[in-house]
């Protein structure tokens, strides 16, 4: 698994347009098509919110990806260290939230990327890795 | 840039967003519509977003408030321009922007803001 690993601070509103810039150009660069670049910029740009807004700050890391000859895809991962997710059961329901937005940002993203995981320790911080395949 | 322009042509507030908003510029750009239509008395309000790559789940929200505020303040608000991969992930993501009138340029967007002041000045009624 041959990849390069690429690492972007995430700590304010313009740290989020930038997450969404560097996406873009590598998903781009990945060769996914035009519906599948706004998808997985859009899944970075909720997550890199999440991380501003809940997790008070953290780390984008943007990694290319290869399953196989002729498969590869885009792997991203948002760290903070913050206080954590109590109930991620409950996070990952439409329409939770528990700062009075929409409560789609999780959900939501997990719809748009292949494969979504989340590890959160609560008091320490939360880790959310999504990867999206080329088709 | 810290301020999204707003146009104001006869009753109509025109904006056309062309940068890739962080969110103080977004929810900037909600308290000065809101601001504006008053101050001008405007009856509609018309957004292009035809030069946004993405509209994320705050984005839309954005959009959402604008909406329902200028309802509430006797404006109507049409949303221009949406790109097709922006409208196939909005739904994706689980945001269909109810409440929100749409067209699909800016003519069209007049064209339907036109019908709808029209509808509502004819008296209640009716011929």
């Amino acid at each position: 698994m041959a990849s390069d690993l690429e690492t972007f601070p995430v700590r304010n509103g313009e740290d989020v347009v930038r997450a969404r810039q560097i996406v873009r150009s590598r998903a781009m660069e990945v060769g996914f098509s035009l519906v599948e670049q706004t998808k997985i910029v859009t899944a970075a740009s909720e997550l890199a919110r999440n991380t501003v807004i809940y997790g008070g700050g953290g780390e984008m890391h943007v990694e290319r990806v290869y399953g196989g000859p002729k498969r590869n895809g885009l792997r991203l991962t948002f760290e903070d260290k913050g206080p954590g997710i109590a109930d991620i059961g409950m996070a990952m329901q439409d329409g939770y939230s528990t700062s009075g937005g929409l409560g789609l940002g999780l959900p939501g993203t997990r719809r748009l990327m292949d494969d979504f995981e989340i590890t959160s320790d609560y008091g320490k911080g939360t880790t959310i890795t999504v990867r999206r395949w080329r088709r | 840039m810290d301020r999204i322009p707003i146009l104001k042509l006869e009753d109509v507030l025109l904006v056309s967003i062309q940068v890739d908003m962080h969110d103080q510029l977004a929810l900037t750009l909600q308290d000065d519509l809101t601001q504006k239509i008053v101050t001008t008395r405007a009856r509609a309000v018309l957004i292009d977003i035809s030069a946004l790559e993405m509209v994320d789940s705050f984005m839309g929200r954005m959009l959402g408030n604008i909406a329902s505020m200028s309802r509430i303040l006797d404006a109507q608000t049409v949303v221009v321009g949406m790109r097709p991969a922006v409208a196939i992930t909005l739904v994706e993501l689980g945001l269909s922007l109810p409440g929100i009138r749409t067209a699909l340029n800016v003519d069209a967007g007049l064209a339907v803001m036109r019908e709808v002041l029209a509808r509502r000045d004819e008296p209640a009624n009716g011929e």
